[in-house]
Order: structure tokens, then C-alpha cells, then sequence
């Protein structure tokens, strides 16, 4: 359920990614950044606190116990 | 000479790193290949941030928005925020984990477990190995590039250079060639990789992060000061009929070329310095701030690059015959700061940058030469720990020789730094190989075959239309795109289903390898 939930983020925050409606806006956010760089600049904030989510709640701790047992217990 | 001081100021520092870290090396193998897979949260975050940002990350995204506008941020840095995080999350803790229980330090040690096959391991290890040579060499002629005309009119008796023939002085002329710069910049990179292994490596590149990310940022603000600030100079690039449209991507960046850019970034997954960085993580826990911190990172040093690169265009107007866009944050400093020791800081910056891929590329050809090839071939037990380091080392010298002579040889061609293009662009052709090795346990050695195979078919194809066959006149310098998409989605797709038909039309892999592998 959890990789459900994290792959389907991951998708819609790739499609968001396709910014088309500001293909041709030149305004200045806060005066000096442009609309498409701060849309990005943002995004780039947004992807962050998406994988902190992700680190937070759908962490892998059973690859990580796999990984600290023996790799004798396999055999 | 302040400019030079503080350059070779710095260098020392990273001589001094190189020295320190090896009071703490335990003489082991394990510690001098994957640093006793002891690296904790801030050195993993700071060592793969390193190793992703090249000397491009300063340099080239500031020419590239000088030419494309603001659209190279979305092309480049937010795309790798979002895919790159999602390969160490997804694709980086797996790797390490059967790492660390397995033992492996090589891409290939895996690739011939995972897949059963001795010969996989020999087919990939060239492959690999030719991708990860042109990338060094980017490294290594942009280093020396970068030194001559920041020393320019430092050393006039010594480097002359003869006058334009328009009569006035060559603008190099002075400065240190770059057969001299990029040889000293492989020395201090072998002097720290050779002394320190690993851990040298980390330790310079978490030393190297911290200082391009100061310096971008600090050449930012007395830049946006100079030009009468933040608004004064946007504003001015809104006035410029000649910057204008850089404000946005109509006319500059097509919509499938931007939606294509996110397969770039994948490459991260395939690169063999950074599989090796992924193996020296402490636990999983370690991955954490990578995983978190790692797209904010890249907006730290590509959002003010970017805004550098449009305020130029405005600031500095079309360029003249000759002159390359990668200058123009050079020339944005010395017209409007003035000051040679942010030059000196910024140089240092750009040079930390290159040597922060250089190092971790080094090691991890050394690293694969040792295990994938000798070891392979003469057996683990063959040699001593010590033996094996003094082979890793033997063989990062002969590469960081070889690598230097060959940038001499190509430090004029004009095709190199596309070479480098191409070399992520094989990388990422090969994702679908360590994605499914790592989540599809019905994939097998021929899909695994046929994916490496027409992967290296179609690469071979269009890198042959792109870089060696004749284009007509006026297109020699425009990107290939394929119906408006990066080349790199061909080559995914293909490699994709490649990797897929060969796999489902072949026999499963063994109970074994599953229970092995899939726990």
C-alpha cells in the first residue's frame, strides 16, 4: 500500500514537472525570479519534502535488517 | 597573483586532506575500496553530491542558461532533484544491502551473481570502463582549460603566446598551459586517491562540496550587488531585446525535449563510482539526508548559476566570434566585482567541482581493474590485503597516466565535451538492467545480453550521426533530438524492451538466485 501510495507521488509530481502553462510567462516572482525558474525552484523544495516524507513513512527497514544478518543464515 | 595564491592555496589544502587521511587508513582492502563501509549520513550526502556535480554545475549551467534561457533549470537540476533521489531511494539502499551482505565492491561482482554468468561480468566491465574514460577526460581538459586564462598575464616570460593577427595580445598569453594545469590537477587527485583510497576520496569530496557551494553562492551575491540588485538586474534582462525571451522556454527548449530530460538523470543509477560510494553507507539509515537533502542541493548551486547566466546575457549582449558561452561566468565576475580574491575563490570553486568526479572515477577504474579483472583471474586468495591495494594503486596510476596523455592528445578536439554527453547518455541506456536485476526476479541473462547488446547497437548508431557523420551546413552545432526527444529515450525504450523479450523468452533464473536475491 505504501509503495502504492509513494509511486503513484512520484508520477503525479512527474507530470507536474511538464510546467506548460508557464512556456511563455516572463513575470518576475518577487521582482527578480522568473514565473518558470520559481516554479522549478519550488518543485525542487516539494521533491525534498516528498522523499523526507517517504524516509519518514515507507522507509525500507527490512532490506536493512536483511542486510546486517549473516550471509550464512541463507544456506 | 592573489587570483593564483588562493588556488594554490587550496590545492595544498587538498594535499594536506590526502596526507590526514591516511593516518586513518587501517590497511585493509575493505577500508581502502569501500572505507570499511563506515560512512556515516553528512560524509555519503556530501561524497555522491560531489561526485554528481561537475565542473558543468557552475561553469556550463551558467553558459547554457546564457544561451537557453531559464528552462536549463528544469531540463537539468529539477529533473535530477526528483529522479536522481528516487535511484539512491530505490535502486541505492537494494544495491547496498546485497552489497553488504555479499561482499561485492564491483557493479560487475554483482552482475555475475545476479545473473550466474562469469561472461556478463567480462562483457559489461569494458563497456563500462569505455563509458567511464570520456567522462574523465571532460574532467581533466576542463581543469586545464579552466587554469589557463584564470592565470592569464601571470607568467608572461614564462608561457608567452604570439599576438592575434590582428596585433593585439593573445588574452591566454601568461597564463599556465593547460598541459601543465591538468597535470597538476591528476597529481593531486592521485596524490589523495593513492594515499587515501577511498576515504580520501570522500573526505575531499564532502571538503570540495562545501567550497563550490560557498563560492557559487558568495559570486552570486556580489554579482546581483554589482548589477544594483536582485530586481535592478532581472529587470534589466526584461529591457533586453537580445535576453528577453530567456525569461522563458517558447522558442528555446521544445516540450518533448523537457519531458525527454528525465531520462538523464538515470544514468546515476549505472555509474560505477557512485555504485561504490553506495557501498561505503554505514547502514541505510545513512542514505536518508542523501535521499532528502540532495534536490535542495542542487537548487543551492543551479538556481543562482542560472540567474547569473540571464542577467549576462543582458549584461554582456550576443557574444563575438570565438568566444564560448562557459566564459561567461568568468567574465561576469572580472567586469563587475573586481576582485581577485573571489576570482581565486571561484577558480577554486570550479576546480573543486571538476576534481570531485575526477577522484571517486579514479578509485572506481582502479577499484574495478583489482577485483573484476585480477582477482577474476588469479583468484581472491591469491593475494594478501596489502598485495591488492598496491594492485588498485599500480592501476589508478597507469589510468590517471593514460587519462592524461589522451587529454593532451584531445584537448583540441572539439567533440569532447559532446563525448560526455553520450557517456550519460550510455549510463542511462543501461538503467533498465539494474533496475530489473534488482526488482524483477524474472530476468534473465539473455535478457540481460540482449539489453547490453542493442544497447550498445543503437548508442553506436547515433552516436555515430551525432558526432562523427557529416551534418548540413549550420546544424554541425544544434543538439540531436529524435521527433523533438533527447536521443536517450530511443535508447531506454530499446534497452527496455530488449531486456524484457530476451528475459520472458528465455528460462528462468535458478530457486537459487531468487531465494539469493529476493528474500
Amino acid at each position: 500500500m505504501k509503495t502504492t501510495i509513494v509511486v503513484t507521488i512520484f508520477f503525479i509530481l512527474a507530470i507536474l514537472h511538464q510546467d506548460f502553462w508557464n512556456w511563455n510567462n516572463r513575470d518576475l516572482v518577487f521582482g527578480f525570479i522568473p514565473a518558470g525558474l520559481a516554479y522549478h525552484s519550488a518543485y525542487s523544495l516539494v521533491a525534498a519534502l516528498f522523499w523526507y516524507l517517504v524516509s519518514r513513512f515507507a522507509w525500507p527497514h527490512r532490506t536493512e535488517q536483511w542486510a546486517d544478518e549473516t550471509a550464512e543464515s541463507d544456506s | 597573483m592573489t587570483t593564483f595564491y588562493i588556488i594554490v592555496g587550496y590545492l595544498a589544502l587538498l594535499l594536506g586532506l590526502g596526507v590526514i587521511s591516511n593516518r586513518f587508513f587501517k590497511g585493509t582492502s575493505a577500508d581502502f575500496f569501500v572505507v570499511s563501509r563506515s560512512v556515516g549520513s553528512f560524509l555519503l550526502l556530501m561524497s555522491i553530491f560531489g561526485t554528481t556535480m561537475t565542473g558543468f554545475a557552475l561553469v556550463g549551467s551558467t553558459g547554457k542558461a546564457f544561451s537557453s534561457g531559464i528552462g536549463v533549470y528544469g531540463l537539468m537540476a529539477s529533473w535530477s532533484g526528483l529522479i536522481h533521489s528516487a535511484v539512491f531511494f530505490a535502486v541505492g539502499i537494494k544495491l547496498w544491502a546485497v552489497g553488504k551482505r555479499y561482499g561485492y565492491v564491483t557493479q560487475c561482482e554483482y552482475f555475475r551473481d545476479r545473473f550466474e554468468s562469469e561472461r556478463l561480468g567480462y562483457l559489461l566491465f569494458p563497456i563500462l570502463v569505455l563509458l567511464v574514460i570520456p567522462y574523465l577526460l571532460v574532467g581533466v581538459i576542463a581543469a586545464g582549460k579552466f587554469i589557463q586564462p584564470t592565470t592569464a598575464g601571470l607568467f608572461m616570460e614564462a608561457f608567452p603566446m604570439p599576438n592575434l593577427p590582428n596585433g593585439n595580445p593573445h588574452p591566454l598569453s601568461g597564463g599556465i598551459p593547460p598541459w601543465l594545469g591538468s597535470g597538476v590537477i591528476c597529481l593531486i587527485v592521485l596524490f589523495y586517491v593513492f594515499f587515501g583510497g577511498l576515504r580520501g576520496a570522500v573526505w575531499a569530496n564532502t571538503f570540495q562540496t562545501i567550497v563550490f557551494m560557498i563560492t557559487g553562492v558568495i559570486a552570486f551575491y556580489m554579482i546581483s550587488k554589482n548589477l544594483g540588485g536582485l530586481k535592478s538586474a532581472s529587470e534589466l534582462v526584461a529591457a533586453s531585446e537580445f535576453a528577453a525571451d530567456r525569461l522563458a522556454r517558447e522558442g528555446l527548449i521544445g516540450k518533448m525535449q523537457f519531458l525527454s530530460y528525465l531520462f538523464i538523470p538515470l544514468s546515476v543509477g549505472m555509474f560505477p563510482h557512485l555504485f561504490q560510494h553506495w557501498l561505503t553507507a554505514k547502514s541505510a539509515k545513512s542514505f536518508k539526508l542523501t535521499v532528502v537533502a540532495h534536490p535542495v542541493f542542487i537548487m543551492i548551486v543551479w538556481l543562482p548559476c542560472i540567474l547569473i547566466g540571464i542577467w549576462a546575457a543582458a549584461y554582456l549582449g550576443p557574444l563575438g566570434p570565438g568566444q564560448s558561452a562557459n566564459s561567461v561566468l568568468g567574465r561576469m565576475i572580472s567586469q563587475l566585482v573586481h576582485s581577485p580574491v573571489l576570482s581565486g575563490l571561484v577558480g577554486a570553486g570550479v576546480l573543486a567541482a571538476i576534481m570531485s568526479s575526477l577522484d571517486s572515477q579514479f578509485m572506481c577504474l582502479g577499484t574495478m581493474f583489482t577485483r573484476d579483472v585480477v582477482i577474476r583471474k588469479f583468484g581472491e586468495d591469491r593475494f594478501s590485503d596489502n598485495q591488492k591495494i598496491w594492485i588498485a594503486r599500480g592501476f589508478i596510476l597507469a589510468i590517471v597516466f593514460v587519462t592524461y596523455l589522451l587529454s593532451l592528445a584531445l584537448a583540441n578536439s572539439a567533440h569532447v565535451f559532446d563525448l560526455g554527453v553520450w557517456c550519460f547518455s550510455g549510463f542511462a541506456a543501461l538503467f533498465p538492467l539494474i533496475f530489473a536485476a534488482v526488482y524483477w526476479k524474472r530476468v534473465t541473462l539473455a535478457g540481460a545480453y540482449s539489453c547490453i547488446i542493442s544497447t550498445a547497437i543503437v548508442w553506436c548508431i547515433l552516436f555515430y550521426n551525432d558526432i562523427l557523420a557529416v551534418k548540413p551546413p549550420g546544424m554541425e552545432e544544434d543538439e540531436m533530438l529524435i521527433a523533438g526527444m533527447m536521443p536517450v529515450t530511443i535508447m531506454i525504450a530499446v534497452s527496455a524492451v530488449s531486456l524484457i523479450v530476451g528475459s520472458l523468452l528465455s528460462k528462468k533464473p535458478s530457486e537459487e538466485v531468487i531465494r539469493k536475491f529476493f528474500p
